[in-house]
């Protein structure tokens, strides 16, 4: 059997702010800066997954694309594309939308949820010159 | 949980390619174009990645704005705009990609303890890349 990783990958836009309740107004505009706007900002998020697995003999896949989209769209894109992160999105109702704390929330949407084969890795950029990879939790 | 962040930055900067350990016609062999005396440049993008736990308080690897201010100062201050065959920091080794990606390394190890460096990445060119894990 020969593993092969195979990486798909979508686009969502969404807005969000940082800012941490537990922390001062003066310490969350330090820490967070322009960030910190309660208005938020937005950016046009990349998402690359990543799945690896064996080829099935019969059909040549790794997974099946159709269904690998039909999971991003349902758990991912459906959420989170054109929301507000921080109201419309529960895992953010506690957790600052940061992209590091977003390719987390991707990762355990997605982990154990395809049939075949195994989520490797989820990348997140937040713009072309900034991403964050996460392999879970091991 | 630990995650990778990975952050891009550009700078330019001339070189040539030129070993003394070789004759002129073995450089010339070797090196073809790039061993030109007038030297060339190129626009390198470089690749940082760090990783490490995700703070609860900020849901961050690292202040973000400690990193760009670190490779500002060590390396896009030395190396931007800047003549490679010249620059101490590659001095006795010939200024290839290879060479500057572990430079930029050793450099970024040494000065920035906010977070692990897992790996720098340097486009020499759309169509070639170098990639320094440490040892």
């Amino acid at each position: 059997m020969s593993m092969v990783y195979l990486t798909r990958k979508a686009e969502f836009a969404a807005s969000h702010y940082y800012h941490n309740p537990e922390l001062s107004p003066e310490d969350n505009r330090r820490l967070f800066g322009k960030c910190n706007n309660p208005n938020g900002h937005g950016h046009n998020y990349v998402l690359e997954v990543t799945v690896k697995g064996d080829i099935n003999p019969r059909s040549g896949f790794v997974v099946d694309l159709r269904q690998l989209k039909e999971l991003l769209h349902r758990e991912v894109l459906d959420a989170m594309d054109h929301r507000f992160l921080n109201r419309e999105v529960p895992e953010f109702f506690t957790c600052i939308p940061t992209t590091e704390n977003i390719a987390i929330a991707i990762w355990q949407r997605l982990v154990g949820k395809l049939e075949t084969a195994k989520l490797h890795r989820v990348r997140v950029y937040e713009n072309p010159d900034l991403f964050v990879d996460f392999y879970g939790e091991g | 949980m630990k995650a990778h962040l990975t952050r891009r930055y550009r700078f330019s900067a001339s070189h040539r390619l030129h070993s003394d350990s070789f004759s002129d016609e073995e450089n010339r062999a070797i090196y073809g174009k790039c061993n030109n005396p007038y030297g060339h440049g190129h626009n390198y993008t470089l690749e940082v990645t760090v990783s490490g736990e995700v703070d609860r308080s900020t849901g961050m690897i690292c202040d973000l704005g400690e990193l760009d201010e670190c490779v500002r100062r060590e390396i896009l201050e030395r190396f931007d705009v800047e003549n490679l065959n010249v620059r101490n920091e590659l001095s006795g080794s010939v200024p290839t990609t290879e060479n500057l990606s572990t430079v930029i390394y050793q450099i970024l190890k040494r000065e920035f303890g906010r977070a692990h460096l897992e790996k720098v990445r340097l486009e020499e060119t759309m169509m070639n890349s170098f990639e320094y894990t440490g040892n």
